[in-house]
């Protein structure tokens, strides 16, 4: 079990949040018409064995979309925060 | 090295089973080769016995970081089935099945190949329709599929929970009578073992590190073990291939998850077939020594560790017991995880690459094990010919950009949700 600490609700159990997947990976511009943009958007990842950038949703608490950083290796989180502020 | 035959038995029990030799030569890294597949697991070790067996390809290596059979190969629920739906995916499953009802004889090694048949139970009237066409996909391909009705399920595994409070009622099911399960191990060994009697080397702890170039071409590789040339590559690392990728410069369209299986305690014989739970994702087998053998989701987030978490344990036992009430009360033995490659459609990559020299086997996803045998044959046609078998035209890596997806799943390009 992953325990995420939300910065709205505290420590939760991460049977709480639903995944998101990579947040590291960028949206083209919506009038962007490079076919290699977007197939580089829907497809590719960078998938480290190591720190990740992932999206994570505190479905079951304050419904907050959050960015957690965490070792894929480890589990160990190393920080956690609004994904609406670091998208700004 | 010896052919086993049931003289071989005789002879060694008369002397005390004390002449055995090694399955495999434990070799040493030649300076050069003409092809090295890196990764000794089902996959690479298959690719090595069919360049060898079909192509005359001897001069191979197969480098493996740790063990053969440590990976994923000796870690899966070993469930071989060929029902798929979607062209390209039918035909190259099933040439898997036609090779495995020969896999024993072709590798004098017993994979214990067990055509026990598989049982995909439906929950609604519309999920058995939807099985009714896949099972006429299947029979036009001239693969065997059975629509059952409720109660010819119910005459085969009595077992399962047909009661008035069952929380899905079983409608009926698809079931696949060549489908099976076959001993993992024996199936890395039989591989490891006919390939090294050909000649391959088998270069057990040895990790690749890096890649050798000459422009842009990759002509070797870099191991814990020295620099050791090559002709060509092939990659089959399993749920390590965006590690390797990235050491080659390639982006690619995976990532990791973590899947995890779990045994009870042995009991007598109860489940004769290979069934798998249409409400839910989970499916069941019993293992030759009795233990009763879980799969179910993935873990859901990207991970490189072999170990699960417990989220997942309850929900597999939980479904479990919604179909087979009477097993409550056995106790959960083991459970491991292995790594998998998944892709945004859940089929796998068979495939060159945008680096000269460089060939990818990969994004197995969590089914991969029914697939060794024809994933063998056709990389080892790719790396022999340097041309595109025709069972494997669907899973070129270039499919993503191309829109030509054979999503399965049907689950968009979510990794974890294939
Ligand atoms: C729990 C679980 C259940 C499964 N159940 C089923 C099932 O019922 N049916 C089915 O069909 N499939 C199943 N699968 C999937 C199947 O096991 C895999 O898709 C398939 O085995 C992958 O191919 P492989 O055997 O070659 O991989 P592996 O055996 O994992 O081989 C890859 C090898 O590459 C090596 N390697 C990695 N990096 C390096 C490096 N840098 N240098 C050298 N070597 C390296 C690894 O050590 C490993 O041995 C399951 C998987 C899991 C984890
Ligand atoms: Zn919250």
């Amino acid at each position: 079990m992953l325990r995420i600490e939300c910065p709205c609700c505290g420590t939760r159990d991460h049977g709480e949040f639903r995944y998101g997947g990579d947040a590291a990976v960028e949206r083209p511009a919506h009038d962007n018409s490079d076919p290699d943009a977007w197939y580089r958007y829907v497809y590719v990842r960078s998938n480290p064995k190591g720190l990740h950038q992932e999206f994570w949703q505190h479905v079951l608490g304050c419904r907050q979309w959050l960015v957690v950083e965490r070792d894929t290796v480890t589990h160990s989180i190393r920080s956690v925060s609004f994904s609406r502020r670091q998208r700004a | 090295m010896g052919r086993y035959s049931i003289f071989s038995l005789l002879r060694h029990a008369a002397t005390g089973n004390r002449g055995w030799q090694r399955a495999w030569r434990a070799a040493s890294p030649k300076p050069s080769y003409d092809v090295i597949i890196i990764g000794g697991g089902g996959h690479g070790l298959a690719t090595a016995f069919y360049l060898a067996e079909n192509h005359g390809v001897r001069n191979v290596a197969v480098l493996e970081k740790g063990y053969i059979g440590g990976g994923n190969v000796g870690r899966n629920t070993t469930v071989i089935r060929s029902n798929y739906l979607l062209d390209g995916n039918t035909q190259f499953y099933e040439y898997s099945m036609k090779l495995w009802e020969g896999l024993s004889a072709a590798l004098n090694f017993n994979v214990m190949f067990s055509q026990r048949g598989q049982l995909v139970t439906a929950h609604s009237a519309d999920q058995l329709d939807a099985f009714a066409h896949r099972a006429n996909i299947m029979r036009s391909n001239g693969i065997d599929a059975d629509i059952l009705d409720r109660q010819q399920v119910r005459k085969l595994v009595p077992y399962l929970d047909f009661s008035e409070t069952a929380r899905f009622p079983i409608h009926g099911a698809i079931f696949q009578g060549r489908a099976g399960t076959a001993r993992h191990d024996a199936v890395a060994w039989g591989y490891a073992r006919a390939a090294s009697c050909h000649g391959v080397d088998i270069i057990e702890g040895c990790e690749v590190t890096g890649f050798l170039r000459d422009d842009e071409r990759i002509v070797g590789v870099e191991t814990t073990r020295g620099h050791i040339g090559a002709g060509r590559v092939g990659l089959a690392v399993a749920g390590h291939t965006s590690v390797l990728g990235q050491m080659a410069g390639l982006e690619l369209p995976i990532e990791s998850h973590l899947l995890q299986a779990f045994v009870t305690e042995p009991v007598k014989p109860l489940v004769n077939h290979v069934i798998a739970y249409g409400a839910d994702h989970f499916y069941l087998s019993q293992s030759d020594k009795g233990g009763l053998v879980f799969g179910g989701n993935l873990d859901g987030y990207n991970s490189y560790s072999q170990r699960g978490n417990t989220g997942v344990l309850r929900e597999v036992c939980e479904a479990a017991i919604a179909l087979m009430p009477n097993i409550s009360r056995l106790r959960l033995l083991r459970h491991w995880g292995g790594i998998m490659d998944m892709t945004p459609d859940a089929s796998p990559i068979i495939s060159p690459t945008p680096v000269e020299g460089l060939y990818l086997n990969g994004g197995w996803c969590y089914g991969g094990f029914k697939a060794t045998p024809a994933s063998g044959w056709c990389f080892a046609h790719m790396l022999a010919t340097g041309k595109t078998h025709p069972l494997i035209e669907g899973y070129g890596l270039d499919r993503f950009r191309t829109g030509y997806l054979l999503d399965e799943a049907g689950a968009g390009p979510f990794a974890w949700l294939q």
